[in-house]
């Protein structure tokens, strides 16, 4: 298992996560994240062959809504928090297409 | 007789009997808040107009036989994930400063329907991640029994202004402990329902699977009431779950006899201060002595609960606070020049270290190559530590044992070495796996004057048996005088 | 030098459904309204609110996987997809990887050298992003969450497609079923229904595939014939230079017809899938998936077979009437009222075919009411109309939807049946033409016709043609 994580994971998974770690701050984060999976190493002492993954806890199934219109213009509401709102859009720095 | 000196429960019942006003129990909390809060920092909004303009509603409904329930006109505290209509709402986070929501969160308006007067917002660790409080980007919360030592987390300001008279009672949620161990490290009874029973529509998500929303309270009979009070059906979460018998304050019965009780040797064993250790065990000794049988048993698994709790919830966190980017509400940075940078620099000045680094894990985790290996494994695990919880649940009606290794740490100790403070949810984390019911009742203090919580855990939906033992012990201590 | 090249295609198509509210929550997904006015916390992606999934998406996803033969997975989840863009209000996009509701199915479809099948590896179900408006001259973009939460099946095809007109013959069928099944209007303009082509190129024989290329933003047939062309031959040129194809999202730009490549350092295409938490498993029961069998309703290929034998329609025909969901619709349910399928057909496969092509319209766009076309066939059958007279009241139905028997009542258009009238016309036509009735009485049939058509434009095309010919055949 990966658990010596490089500069250009760190790089990479900052640009998923849309995060952007100053110098001695990238270092640390870099030596956290390799202590934190060094430690989720232990997971693999555990024999988990056969197991079904359980992704949910839940007993329930089938929890549906029906097809009928409930919400109306919640316009203002929704905007109200917007750093930045014309026209009844949300402002964003241009998208390039 | 000092207003601030009652429970929820007998404080709603003098209300209703007119002898005290829903106004002046909310003054009287307020002056506390006044008092105290400076230092202890409990809370990160309070609202006192509103709260006291609710009162009045409250006291008017009241006397007009509108309102009957047994917390109407007791002030209550939300943890600062909630939302709260026309409230700010933080998760103690820069990136949501100046939030005010447009919708309540079921749980809370449940309460509100209770007549419940809502004081404010309390503090926490950042986004729910943290056990100690000190990762609030609005400062540390101090424990009110000693102030050097921190309250525990993540709903460490709830767990707080309840051990300090600055409510009668409050919400908190818990992911991988978040309600245990602060109610622990501050004397107080917190309980995490089944997930699924209580509503999380309107809680702002750290693990989805794993959260639940839950009660903080001065005794078992109020942490009963208020339970009764959140748990609802509520169709707008699908994970909520529709549920028949939720009369729990009828549990509240002095009797264990032949209640079934595990001890899971593997709770008690290495890193658990022998202080702690004593005070779980005299606690079990008295449930024992009431009729309970008791028996030790191994659990099994539980060192690997940690890293599969933590693969799971980062993943989950990552996802989750993937919408707090600038573009909607909340924190957006300024000058950036363009989409990517304006969402990385809002992120990086948004969110806290430890919050950053709960993201990074939990991208990494998810990320192509190497979902398998960690994300898999970990709901492999979880699996796992279910079937262990079924075989164990299968033997006895309650497990038994220590809500944190140790009573609450110092301030300013745990955030350095994360491996180790993630140690310290070793007994909680696996209830959240399991979506099991757990309660922590506190059951003795150590030489500083630092209380111990004793964790008693069930089955799903046995929330009924957990307040019967609770209340049980509670009695039991209160006649034995072992508690203080 | 040059070598034969084989182009290897496969689709996603996504079809935006037709249910009333979002996948999920209780927002209207009716086109139109100002910004963000149909948005509520869960589609704006507010902290603390939760999806809940409409039902009407899983039968809708369920009866197309039917109608394609698909495997209904019977447990299905659903999945987050994480990526940032602004249109995206949670930053994830709730889907489907791991456990997909359909997979494995299949539709047949004609080419020049006759039918092939067309594998569908998996059906998804999943939800819309919202849009994004462009605004130059502020150098921002304005997100509207409208659209934000429309449900979407994507089908994703296995890759069995060789050209453009395999793809427009698939992309084809596919809309005839989901319109038959009511679960979209698929119009590719609109964007009910969309298509990205995966398409790579290999020599002639060879059976590895080569490396492909996603290409996005085809809005109409036309422009996905260009795009494929054009792609083909940008991968051919590239290998002929000995240049790798580079595995990459293009967009197409169908005014330049070229495409690029939408590739940039923040765009990592790792969607980090895991299940959604907020949401439980489906599981279809074996009754669910019967109930949804047996709403079924009869699809195009069932229905082209059942015209030809129950009302003799030759296969041209059947095929036109079939084509659209709306066409078949109003030709069964005239037929009903009227029991006169070949006059329907006709009148729908000659002036209803001439008038949507003068107006530019579609067959979905057919508007009159089936009783309506039934009187106007009637009136013409009992002879109380002239067929000028009834081409002419036809195109008021057709616009307008007029009821054809008031109409003709009071645009005075009845035919005369009054057969002393039309006996003095008569009268006044064999004498004004006496060649014609001289060539009758010697067998020259034709002239009938001619004398027919003197008296036709004697009264203004008002007079019955059964009873002129009756009554000259009389009177000669």
């Amino acid at each position: 298992m990966a658990n010596s994580i490089s500069e250009e994971t760190m790089e990479y998974v900052g640009i998923l996560a849309k995060l952007e770690l100053s110098g001695e701050e990238k270092e640390q984060a870099r030596k956290d994240m390799e202590r934190m999976l060094e430690y989720i190493d232990q997971l693999n002492e555990l024999d988990t062959s056969g197991v079904e993954p359980m992704s949910h806890i839940s007993p329930l199934h089938n929890v549906f809504r029906e097809d009928q219109v409930t919400n109306g213009d919640d316009r203002d509401a929704i905007l109200s928090n917007a750093p930045e709102a014309r026209d009844g859009s949300f402002v964003v720095p241009r998208t390039v297409e | 007789m000092d207003i601030l000196q009652d429970t929820a429960a007998a404080l709603g019942k003098r209300i209703k009997a007119g002898e005290v006003t829903a106004v002046e129990a909310c003054e009287a909390v307020l002056e506390r808040i006044r008092q105290r809060d400076q230092e202890l920092n409990c809370y990160i909004t309070v609202d006192e107009e509103g709260a006291l303009a609710r009162a009045e509603e409250v006291q008017r409904q009241l006397e007009a036989g509108r309102l009957t329930g047994p917390l109407a006109g007791v002030p209550v505290a939300i943890k600062d994930n909630m939302n709260t209509k026309g409230m700010e709402t933080t998760c103690a986070s820069r990136i949501l400063k100046g939030f005010v929501p447009s919708f309540t969160a079921e749980a809370v308006g449940n309460l509100e329907k209770a007549g419940a007067v809502i004081i404010g917002k309390t503090n926490m660790d950042e986004f729910a991640m943290g056990s100690t409080t000190e990762t609030s980007y609005f400062g540390p919360v101090k424990n009110p029994w000693n102030t050097a030592h921190v309250p525990g987390g993540s709903s460490g300001g709830s767990a707080a202004a309840v051990a300090a008279g600055e409510c009668f009672y409050a919400l908190g949620s818990d992911t991988g402990g978040s309600i245990r161990q602060p109610a622990s490290f501050c004397g107080v009874v917190g309980m995490k329902p089944t997930y699924g029973a209580v509503s999380r529509y309107g809680l702002i998500a750290y693990g989805s699977s794993l959260d639940q929303i839950g009660p903080l309270s001065k005794d078992v009979t109020d942490c009963a009431m208020i339970l009764e009070a959140i748990v609802s059906h509520d169709k707008k979460d699908s994970t909520s779950v529709a549920l028949t018998e939720t009369d729990y304050t009828s549990a509240l019965t002095d009797d264990v006899r032949g209640l079934r009780i595990g001890i899971p040797k593997d709770y008690f064993g290495e890193g658990l201060d022998p202080l702690v250790k004593a005070s779980v065990l005299q606690a079990v000794e008295l449930l024992a002595k009431r009729g309970a049988v008791v028996e030790e048993f191994e659990l099994s698994l539980v060192q690997y609960a940690i890293p599969a709790y933590y693969v799971i919830a980062c993943a989950e966190a990552s996802s989750n606070l993937e919408r707090f980017d600038g573009v909607k509400y909340g924190y957006r940075a300024k000058g950036a020049e363009d989409l990517h940078q304006m969402y990385k620099r809002t992120r990086s000045e948004g969110f806290g270290r430890e919050v950053r680094r709960r993201i990074m894990l939990g991208s990494f985790v998810l990320s192509s190559g190497y979902y398998d290996a960690y994300y898999l494994k970990a709901l492999r695990t979880k699996a796992l530590i279910r079937q262990a919880f079924d075989r164990a649940f299968a033997k006895y009606d309650v497990i038994i044992g220590p809500a944190a290794p140790t009573t609450a740490p110092k301030l300013g100790e745990s955030l350095e070495d994360p491996i180790q403070m993630y140690l310290g949810d070793i007994y909680t984390v696996s209830v959240n796996l399991a979506g099991l019911p757990g309660i922590c009742v506190p059951c003795g203090k150590d030489h500083r004057g630092l209380p111990i919580g004793m964790q008693i855990i069930g089955d799903c939906f046995e929330e009924k048996k957990l307040i019967r033992t609770a209340y049980t012990y509670e009695c039991a201590a209160k006649e034995g005088g072992s508690h203080e | 030098m040059s070598k034969d090249y084989e182009t290897v295609i496969g689709l996603e198509v996504h079809v935006e459904l037709a249910t009333k509210t979002k996948i999920f929550c209780g927002c209207s997904t009716a086109f139109g309204g100002a910004p963000n006015t149909h948005v509520c916390p869960v589609c704006s992606g507010m902290p603390g609110a939760l999806p809940v999934l409409n039902k009407k998406v899983v039968e809708y996803a369920a009866a197309v996987g039917l109608a394609t033969h698909c495997t209904i997975n019977q447990n299905c989840k659903f999945d987050r997809k994480n990526y940032f863009y602004p249109d995206n209000p949670q930053n994830y996009q709730i889907s489907q990887l791991y456990e997909p509701i359909c997979q494995n199915g299949y539709v047949e479809i004609e080419t020049e050298a006759g039918s092939k099948k067309v594998g569908i590896h998996e059906i998804h179900m999943e939800e819309d992003a919202g849009k994004l408006i462009h605004d130059d001259w502020q150098d921002c973009s304005y997100v509207d969450y409208n659209r934000s939460g429309v449900p979407l099946i994507e089908i994703v095809s296995e890759p069995d497609m060789r050209s453009a007109d395999e793809v427009i013959a698939y992309l084809d069928k596919l809309r005839l079923i989901i319109q038959y099944l009511g679960a979209s209007d698929c119009k590719l303009q609109e964007g009910s229904m969309r298509a990205d082509v995966n398409l790579s190129v290999r020599e002639a024989g060879s059976a590895k595939l080569g490396t492909r290329t996603e290409m996005k933003n085809l809005n109409s047939f036309k422009a996905i014939a260009r795009a494929i062309a054009n792609e083909r031959q940008r991968q051919i040129d590239l290998l002929e230079e000995g240049r790798p194809v580079v595995q990459e999202t293009r967009r197409w730009d169908d005014n330049q017809e070229y495409s690029y490549a939408m590739r940039s350092k923040e765009d990592a295409q790792d969607y980090r899938y895991f299940p959604e938490p907020d949401l439980v498993p489906v599981v279809i029961s074996d009754q669910w998936l019967q109930e949804i069998k047996s709403r079924q309703p009869e699809l195009r290929d069932e229905k082209l077979r059942r015209y030809k034998t129950e009302y003799q329609i030759p296969d041209y025909d059947a095929r036109i009437l079939t084509s659209s969901k709306k066409m078949a619709d109003l030709f069964e349910e005239t037929a009903a009222i009227c029991k006169k399928p070949k006059k329907v057909s006709n009148w729908l496969m000659v002036e209803a075919m001439r008038l949507l092509k003068e107006e530019n319209l579609e067959p979905e766009d057919l508007s009159f009411s089936p009783a309506h076309l039934a009187a106007l066939i009637n009136l013409t059958e009992e002879g109380a109309i002239s067929g000028t007279v009834a081409k002419e009241v036809f195109e008021a139905v057709f616009r307008e939807d007029v009821d054809p028997v008031s109409y003709v009542e009071e645009k005075g258009l009845k035919a005369d049946t009054d057969a002393d009238a039309l006996k003095k016309i008569l009268e006044q036509v064999i004498a004004d033409h006496p060649q014609s009735v001289t060539d009758y009485r010697n067998g020259k049939e034709k002239a009938l016709g001619f004398l027919v058509g003197q008296t036709m434009k004697a009264t203004r095309g008002k007079a019955n043609p059964a009873m002129i010919n009756q009554m000259l055949r009389e009177m000669l």
